[in-house]
């Protein structure tokens, strides 16, 4: 039987890069395929041909063994590929009903047929375990449901080869789990899946073949049964990964950040960091392990001067800093890597040697007086960009063009480059590949070895195992554990996650193993 | 040096790939003129529709082709050769030369440079005008009450122009010109100083701004009102100790020295812009706000520079049309000028030395549509339209792009000039 999708020789070229270069991809019925790559592999390039919003300069796709053209994404649709984008397409005021039919709506005459929608979706949610109602509204629905509406969605078309495009970027782990298994599902029922993921646990873990790709070309296929995390990871850049940070046991310091009974509101005026106390110390990393949104995106904010602080008090280095401004704190040796890098971290428009300065641009020598000194901006992100290694054409180029990894390492580089007693690094991978997670970590390791204090804060549980010496377990803006990270499991920690008690998390999960190491992807 | 090609939306890069430079350059230089020229062929067009003896001559075309071509080349190159004999006079001032060089004397050369000075002339308050709304736009701002800014400029430097006597014109001037300034900063410095602490949106109250300033100068200005004369709604004439002085004496020629404070100023703002540490947080704050306060930039303060800055140089704009030109104050002084600005800031793509090109474009369409209408009884509606259209193309790129068959390089981005809006 031909497979239910073929990509052959499929080549796209834009100005200064072949991001597809001959690539053959093969989709069988029922099998959930990965496609695996590093941000700027050509992976989304690819999906968007298939998907029908480039057109290919060479190669052909076959559908069931048939030549197709695919001119759109109705076209797309049409032919039975349903695409998930990792941004997803829903109008939030409208209901789940509303948004699935949009574009393809039910009518009795001039009316909207809601009901015959409604138990559509409600008949494809029993068929494929993606509870949602139709009534809801999408602004009340979590990230998670809101994924299954868009796969709703897609299967309300009667599509039967579904595309992800990195799926998972937005979910919290419980969420990830919950999707897996209702990919799962569709799988069984004989619905064909690709995967777009850089993750390489996610992966082993769901697909049933997985092909690698690399600056645009297909560097490997294997049915993942056989396949190993080190193995993939090798093949996806291109060279051997260290997949565990190496690092000595920390020895800490005098203490550089505290803060004491810290109270701080969201923006709707909620308590979102309840009376939390910390201390870190100079050659330490403390992380802050937290299911997404409990707190820590306030925390971190509050203690750079860009959230007022309600109640408590902050100290760096022996100096009060509560509610002081962002200045103020960089000032005194303050480095911080943002939770996100594009809205707060960067400037888009600018050129990289700009974005290299844009904490210190006021100061020699980047500024005589008042005169910027463009030689000197411009000598030191040559120097920069090598020593980070940022891939750009030129320090000239705005930084909008730069891939994800890049982007980051620009503000790595900004912020580890000068002389700093704190770094607090929210999320700092996020997004990002293997080879760039890899060159992260190890700079958050070497600036902690200077002798920095270093606050980690960060959602994926890998990251904080594998680089904390110590853990701080936040939960709905409270601090319900601090511990010394050789003395807990992840799953225990897992545990505190999700509202245990330190005591619940040590007796219901497994002990650490010693020398447990874990994998960061 | 890039400067003279980079746009608004793209900073200064130094060592660009070929590639983006020749995207820029393009869209910087290429499409404002090829807009331009689209504008003066679709006024053609309606010059020629609205010429009564023109339409008649092609309903009846069989009758007498080539006369129906020759009457619409003649109706045309009529409307078109006054504009520009008007504006620029570039014959005229050929046959000026050489008189002089026959040794006829430089009296018809003076005369012949008469257009040419009156365009110059009245792009000067345009060049400020501009240079004001391209300024705050770097900063994220939208300062659409640059008419107001002008207004009260003109009020305060009138104000010091007639009520200081005895002065000599070296203490004289130097006042008159400040007090137009300072008048235009506190007036926009109080909508940077609302959007700051109020959190106002800046495009609200420079508009209300707007308002209050027309209201209360048409109290002041009225006959008998605090500033007026007694018998007619005008302020009493600026003492000539502080004149900006006119530097020719030929009938009719108002060319003055604020043309090269104009230029001075096309140069200020572009330093500040692009060399000064100010300027570097400027355009942080108008590319993107929230980096700028992550980066320890005070945001706020700043809101209210950028606005003080942007209404001093509307307010110079109001200064240097009452000290050199007008040399009074009436109602209705700026006649939509500040609002022209907005257009001059687009199509001069927020670069100062765009923003001068613009305002040099503006200033002869306008004087030259003077002309236009007394030789060739062509409407000075007409070059408004001409001006809206050359407007409408450079929003619209896409039209420019369609026309002339234009490719679309994946490097090209669109223009971003409403950044103010919702932030």
């Amino acid at each position: 039987m031909a497979p239910v999708l073929e990509l052959r020789n499929i080549t796209k070229q834009f100005p200064g890069v072949l991001a597809n270069d001959h690539i053959n991809l093969t989709l069988e019925q029922g099998e959930i395929h990965a496609l695996l790559g590093e941000n700027g592999a050509g992976k989304s390039t690819l999906m968007n041909i298939l998907y029908g919003l480039y057109s290919p300069d060479e190669g052909e796709i076959l559908i069931r063994g048939q030549v197709t053209k695919i001119t759109g994404p109705t076209d797309a649709i049409r032919q039975g590929i349903g695409m998930v984008h990792q941004h997803f397409m829903l109008v939030p005021v409208l209901t789940v009903a509303e948004n699935v039919m949009l574009g393809e709506e039910s009518t009795r005459g001039l009316v909207l047929d809601r009901k015959k929608v409604a138990s559509k979706i409600r008949d494809l949610s029993q068929r494929h375990g993606l509870e949602v109602d139709p009534g809801i509204k999408i602004e009340n629905l979590s990230v998670g449901v809101r994924q299954r509406v868009e796969i709703i969605k897609v299967l309300y078309r009667s599509a039967n080869i579904l595309i992800l495009d990195e799926p998972t970027a937005v979910l919290t782990p419980q969420e990830a789990d919950d999707l897996f298994g209702i990919l799962r599902s569709l799988r069984d029922q004989g619905v064909s899946i690709i995967f777009i993921s850089h993750k390489l646990r996610e992966v082993l873990d769901l697909a049933d073949r997985v092909t690698v790709i690399r600056r645009g070309r297909v560097v490997g296929e294997m049915q993942t049964a056989g396949a190993s995390q080190a193995m993939l990871a090798e093949m996806m850049v291109g060279r051997e990964v260290a997949l565990t940070v190496d690092k000595e046991t920390a020895s800490a310091g005098e203490t550089v950040l505290s803060f004491e009974n810290l109270k701080v509101l969201d923006n709707r005026l909620h308590v979102a960091v309840d009376s939390a106390s910390l201390e870190v110390r100079a050659g330490e990393i403390l992380g802050v392990a937290g299911v997404q949104g409990n707190g820590q995106t306030e925390l971190v904010e509050a203690l750079t001067g860009l959230r007022p602080v309600q109640d408590g008090k902050v100290f760096i280095a022996g100096q009060e800093v509560t509610n002081a401004s962002p200045r103020k704190i960089t000032e005194c040796g303050v480095s911080h890597i943002p939770e996100d890098r594009q809205e707060d971290g960067l400037v888009l428009s600018f050129p990289v040697y700009d974005n290299l300065i844009i904490n210190t641009y006021y100061r020699p020598p980047f500024a005589k007086g008042m005169v910027v000194n463009e030689q000197a901006i411009v000598g030191q992100a040559d120097g920069l960009i090598e020593k980070f290694d940022i891939r750009t054409p030129s320090a000239a180029v705005p930084v909008s063009n730069l891939s994800g990894g890049n982007q980051q390492k620009v503000i790595v580089a900004r912020e580890l480059n000068r002389p700093i007693k704190l770094l607090i690094a929210n999320q700092p991978t996020r997004g990002l590949d293997v080879g760039s997670i890899e060159f992260i970590h190890q700079q958050l390791v070497h600036k902690r070895d200077d002798g920095a204090a270093v606050l980690l804060v960060s959602a994926e549980l890998d990251e904080i195992m594998g680089l904390a010496d110590r853990i701080a377990v936040i939960f709905k803006g409270k601090f319900t554990a601090v511990v010394d990270a050789d003395d807990v499991s992840k799953e225990q920690v897992g545990l505190m996650m999700a509202g245990n008690s330190l005591e619940e998390a040590l007796a219901n999960a497994p002990k650490r193993t010693s020398k447990e190491r874990a994998i960061v992807t | 040096m890039s400067e003279a090609t980079s746009s608004a939306t793209l900073p200064e890069t130094k060592g660009a790939p070929p590639e983006v430079k020749s995207t820029r350059l393009r869209t910087a230089i290429l499409y404002p003129i090829l807009a331009v020229f689209t504008a003066l062929v679709i006024g053609a067009i309606l010059i020629l529709v609205t010429d009564k003896a023109v339409v008649n001559a092609w309903l009846n075309f069989f009758d007498d082709p080539m006369g129906t071509l020759r009457l619409t080349a003649q109706t045309v190159g009529k409307a078109y050769g006054a504009m520009f004999e008007g504006s620029l006079n570039i014959g005229g001032i050929i046959r000026g030369i050489g008189a002089a060089l026959r040794g006829e004397g430089t009296r018809q050369l003076a005369i012949a440079l008469v257009p040419i000075s009156e365009s110059l002339t009245q792009a000067v308050p345009y060049i400020f005008a501009g240079l004001a709304v391209a300024f705050a736009f770097q900063g994220g701002l939208f300062n659409i009450g640059g008419e107001g800014q002008m207004l009260v400029g003109a009020l305060c430097s009138v104000y010091i122009g007639f009520k200081l006597t005895g002065l000599p014109w070296f203490v004289h001037l130097p006042l008159a010109m400040m007090a137009g300034m300072a008048g235009g900063a506190i007036w926009a410095g109080i909508v940077g100083a609302l959007k700051a602490y109020t959190g106002a949106h800046e495009v609200i109250n420079s508009i209300m701004m707007n308002w209050i300033a027309i209201i209360l100068s048409s109290w002041l200005l009225k006959v008998g009102g605090p500033m007026a004369r007694p018998d007619v709604p005008v302020t009493p004439p600026v003492l000539p100790t502080a004149w900006i002085p006119r530097l020719f004496d030929t009938p009719g020629n108002r060319f003055h020295a604020g043309f090269f404070l104009a230029l001075f100023a096309v140069w200020l703002v572009w330093w500040l812009l692009y060399k000064s540490t100010l300027g570097f947080q400027i355009r942080m704050v108008g590319a993107n706000a929230k980096a700028a306060r992550y980066s320890g930039v005070n945001v706020k303060r700043l809101w209210i520079i950028i606005m003080a800055i942007s209404g001093s140089l509307a307010g110079t704009a109001g200064m240097v049309q009452t000290l050199a030109v007008d040399r009074w104050v009436g109602v209705g002084f700026s006649a939509g000028m500040g609002f022209d600005a907005i257009a001059l800031a687009l199509l001069g793509r927020n670069h100062p030395v765009g923003v001068l090109l613009a305002a040099l474009l503006f200033g002869t369409l306008k004087n030259g549509a003077t002309r236009m209408q007394s030789v060739a009884q062509i409407p000075v509606d007409i070059i408004t339209i001409v001006i809206a259209l050359v407007i409408v193309f450079i929003a619209a790129p896409e039209i420019i792009r369609a026309l002339y068959r234009l490719p679309k390089t994946s490097a090209e981005e669109g223009p971003v000039f409403t950044k103010g809006w919702g932030s």
